[in-house]
């Protein structure tokens, strides 16, 4: 089953979102998972039958709470009957979309569709300094495929232009959808982003505390093969992906994951460059820092 | 009915008469304690002399366990360190992974099913020069069962091929830095985290109702209570659905149920308005041995996890700052809401910014709502530093400092998550004293084992396991520590009226010593051995539990 994670601080429009797509469902049966039924996260006219543990809704839509137990809750929907077409999964306001993602995908039942965090125009910046949450706000933004800067109603053109260019500058690769109301095409806001089970996946790198990330450009050719040994044998790295000048002065890409290799042909206008991602402190890499 | 004991010596914790040689008891309270002679004045008596060559504390108050570790104990225990279970015996502990094999090969000879699960608890590889257990260790004592061992910090797990089978993860492909890949591109066996140890967690064992003690568990922590001279613990902290808290209400009322249970309502998985609504309906059902009716928020994580909340400089390593569990505005919410309503809160904090945003919180609710007496109390608070300990003194906030911490993982914090400077200063008891902060120190029982009388000694020597004193300022002394552990953490609890010290119109709890720990040496205060409890007047000798 397809999961889109949705995330976002407080006050950025989840809620508003999740009841848009469901009056959008379109033939869809949704299931919606909250962290909590607050004040109710479903609008009224949706509702069917409330029965305490899960909300049923028009259309054969339905909403559940995982309260501290995400995963015990993705297990028990995979029992469900019949089973829903698409997961929507509403993360809190202080967690880690990224991570939460890393975690579903662990889940052979369901695989991961894409990331979407909401940003309330008006406050974001604001958050994004805040003492305590600044760096919860700027780690929601890197998870992000998509990020709908929200409320985009409430602030003049001026500022649309700037606060654009700043969560670009903020997010890895996300787009970024002006939005009023959480008004987003379906299609748009459930789209399946390429997870390629390499790199995309590792946005959970970023929200995971104990991992760190070096780029090393890599000027001179090396030994793959001999260089992905070693790497191989460093037990702090967890993956490594990049393209790597050959002895032979062809270009290969390099994809290391544990102590699991696999060297392939480069494709065309690529650079020579190597990500390493591991547990904090990464050893010194000598050959890598030699290479570069 | 009085019944006067005799003791050795009688330590009751009250300035005004430290010491006693009898004590008098009428309907499960104290009448008085003191000489024979002033406790004849009240009438008929029957002289029991059978604690004549004991000692007589106040019963011991761990005022941060969980009832879980009652639970945790029909699961094998592979623990480094000597452990007692319920029933006395006391588990050697294991100094490599032969041993914890070993252990577990005996565990699976014993089972008569051979695919029921094999979980196996208290696994610290910090011990083994951090060697780490591999699937295919796990796999040489089963391939038909699934065996899986939970580490001493609850933050990771091993398993065998087996459970990884039953969840779908034997295989490659795998992405997520909570699962390491061996050679073979398979998962080692290790899962890291919560997230990705539930999906495994279930086939082993370890499934979700584990937190929430169950009627066996409840039955085994009160043994385990009795056994260290506990006569009132915590239970910090369950979701208290209305199943458990009849069971609760059911075991804790059996004429021999030894313990005062406290347990507090976690604040996940609802909304503030329906964590206090829940509240308010518990707080009906409190009796005298099940005290309901206090919430704990958990504001961030573990520093040995990486996911407490850290202010500048952060993490000694170099790790990312950790995870916030509650955003400030519902941690105001229910703050403010508690202060309103009168309810009493504990909140986990670990990291330095998480202790900081509860008193900043608390400052702003305080303006709101002036409460003279909420003894909000900071559970954990590891890492506070001295300007902190004097906002809390301010806003009349209490503290419940993690001793046994130093002695457990006071290493890998020197070396690893705060440095050495931070890690002096971990759980500050002297200057959480110095500052006039209530305190109270705890075990966080089963993180680490139930045993107000070591976490003492913890407070006092601040050794760490490989016998390095860390921190020499913040060492308290021994009537400080006896102190933290009675009447300090009945008072965080507000039954400081009740229990904590043997004096008149107070509760008949008493720990019974076979040794006393004023005389036996800071040193020493972890090996005073416990004959057992009385509570509410009821004798529970531990050699008949
Ligand atoms: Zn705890």
């Amino acid at each position: 089953m397809p999961v889109t994670v949705i995330g976002g601080y407080l006050g950025s429009g989840k809620t508003t979102l999740v009841n848009h797509l469901l009056r959008n469902a379109d033939g869809r049966r949704l299931a919606i998972l909250v962290n909590e039924f607050g004040e109710l996260p479903i609008d009224a006219d949706l509702i069917e039958a409330d029965d305490g543990d899960v909300i049923s809704l028009t259309g054969g839509c339905v909403c559940c709470s995982y309260g501290n137990d995400l995963m015990m809750a993705l297990m028990d929907m995979a029992k469900m009957e019949p089973r829903p077409d698409h997961i929507i999964l509403e993360s809190s306001g202080v967690a880690l979309p990224g991570a939460i993602a890393g975690s579903v995908s662990l889940l052979n039942d369901y695989s991961l569709d894409g990331i979407l965090v909401l940003t309330d125009a008006e406050t974001v910046q604001e958050r994004a300094n805040d003492k305590y949450m600044a760096d919860t706000i700027l780690r929601q933004l890197q998870d992000a495929n998509i990020i709908l800067l929200n409320k985009i109603d409430l602030i003049s053109d001026d500022k649309k232009a700037a606060l654009n260019d700043w969560l670009q500058e903020k997010t890895q690769s996300a787009t970024i959808i002006h939005t009023q109301n959480s008004v987003v095409p379906i299609e748009i806001a459930l789209q399946s982003f390429e997870h390629d089970g390499g790199f995309s996946a590792d946005r959970s790198t970023h929200s995971t505390s104990q991992f760190e990330t070096k780029f090393f450009a890599l000027n001179n050719s090396i030994d793959v093969k001999a260089l992905a040994e070693e790497l191989a044998e460093v037990p702090e790295i967890v993956r490594a992906k990049g393209f790597v000048q050959n002895e032979d002065g062809v270009l290969k890409t390099l994809q290391l994951v544990g102590q699991r290799f696999e060297i392939t042909p480069a494709p065309n206008e690529v650079e020579a460059g190597i990500v390493v991602i591991g547990m904090k402190p990464l050893p010194e890499l000598k050959t890598l820092a030699a290479t570069g | 009915m009085t019944t006067i004991y005799s003791a050795k010596k009688i330590i009751t914790m009250n300035p005004a008469r430290p010491e006693a040689t009898h004590v008098a008891v009428r309907d499960g309270r104290i009448l008085g304690a003191g000489s024979l002679a002033e406790l004849e004045g009240w009438g008929d008596y029957t002289l029991d002399e059978r604690f004549a060559e004991k000692v007589i504390m106040p019963g011991l108050v761990e005022g941060h366990s969980h009832a879980m570790e009652g639970t945790l104990w029909r699961y094998t225990y592979v623990g480094y360190f000597d452990r007692m279970d319920p029933n006395g015996k006391v588990w050697s502990g294991l100094d490599g992974i032969e041993g914890v094999l070993d252990r577990l090969r005996e565990a699976d000879a014993a089972m008569e099913d051979p695919d029921a699960p094999l979980p196996g608890w208290s696994l610290d590889p910090i011990y083994f020069n951090n060697e780490r257990v591999t699937r295919e260790d796990l796999d040489k004592v089963s391939t038909t069962r699934p065996v899986g061992i939970m580490h001493a910090s609850g933050h990771i797990l091993n398993v065998n091929s087996k459970a990884l089978e039953m969840a779908g993860l034997m295989k490659t492909g795998l992405n997520n830095p909570g699962v390491p890949l061996g050679k073979d591109g398979l998962p080692t066996g290790e899962l890291k985290g919560p997230d990705v140890m539930t999906p495994v967690g279930i086939h082993v064992g370890f499934d979700r109702d584990m937190l929430a003690c169950d009627e066996q568990g409840l039955v085994d922590f009160a043994k385990l209570c009795v056994r260290s001279g506990v006569t009132t613990a915590t239970d910090l902290a369950a979701r208290l659905p209305d199943e458990a808290v009849d069971m609760m209400s059911r075991v804790t009322a059996r004429e021999n149920f030894p313990t005062r249970i406290v347990p507090l309502r976690f604040h996940h998985g609802v909304t503030p308005e329906e964590l206090i609504a829940h509240v308010l309906e518990l707080k009906k059902k409190t009796s005298d041995r099940l005290r309901l009716g206090m919430i704990k928020v958990v504001v961030d994580g573990s520093i040995q996890g990486f996911s407490a909340r850290m202010r500048w400089p952060g993490y000694y390593n170099g790790a990312e700052n950790g995870l916030w569990y509650i955003s400030p505005e519902h941690l105001k919410q229910i703050i403010n809401s508690s202060l309103e309503n009168n309810i009493h809160i504990h909140t986990h904090t670990n990291g330095d910014e998480a202790t900081e945003l509860v008193l900043d919180c608390m400052e702003e609710g305080l303006l709101k709502h002036p409460s003279r007496d909420h003894r909000f109390t900071l559970q954990h608070c590891q890492l506070a530093d001295t300007a902190q300990f004097r906002r809390m003194s301010k806003l009349g906030m209490c503290v419940n400092l993690f001793a046994n911490h130093h002695f457990y993982w006071g290493d890998e914090h020197y070396n690893l998550t705060v440095g050495p400077e931070r890690a002096e200063r971990m759980n500050a008891c002297a200057t959480a004293l110095e500052n006039d902060v209530p305190m109270a120190i705890h075990s966080d029982a089963p993180i680490t084992p139930l045993g107000p009388l070591f976490t003492a000694w913890c407070a006092v020597n601040r050794l760490t396991a490989s016998g390095r004193t860390q921190g020499e300022t913040e060492k308290i002394d021994v009537d400080e520590a006896l102190y933290a552990i009675t009447l300090g953490a009945a008072y965080t609890l507000k039954l400081d009226g009740e229990v904590g010290s043997i004096e008149t119109g107070k509760r008949a709890d008493f720990a019974i010593l076979e040794d006393d720990p004023e005389s036996i040496g800071g040193e020493n205060l972890k090996d005073v051995r416990v004959w057992g409890t009385v509570q509410d007047g009821r004798i529970f000798p531990a050699s008949e539990l």
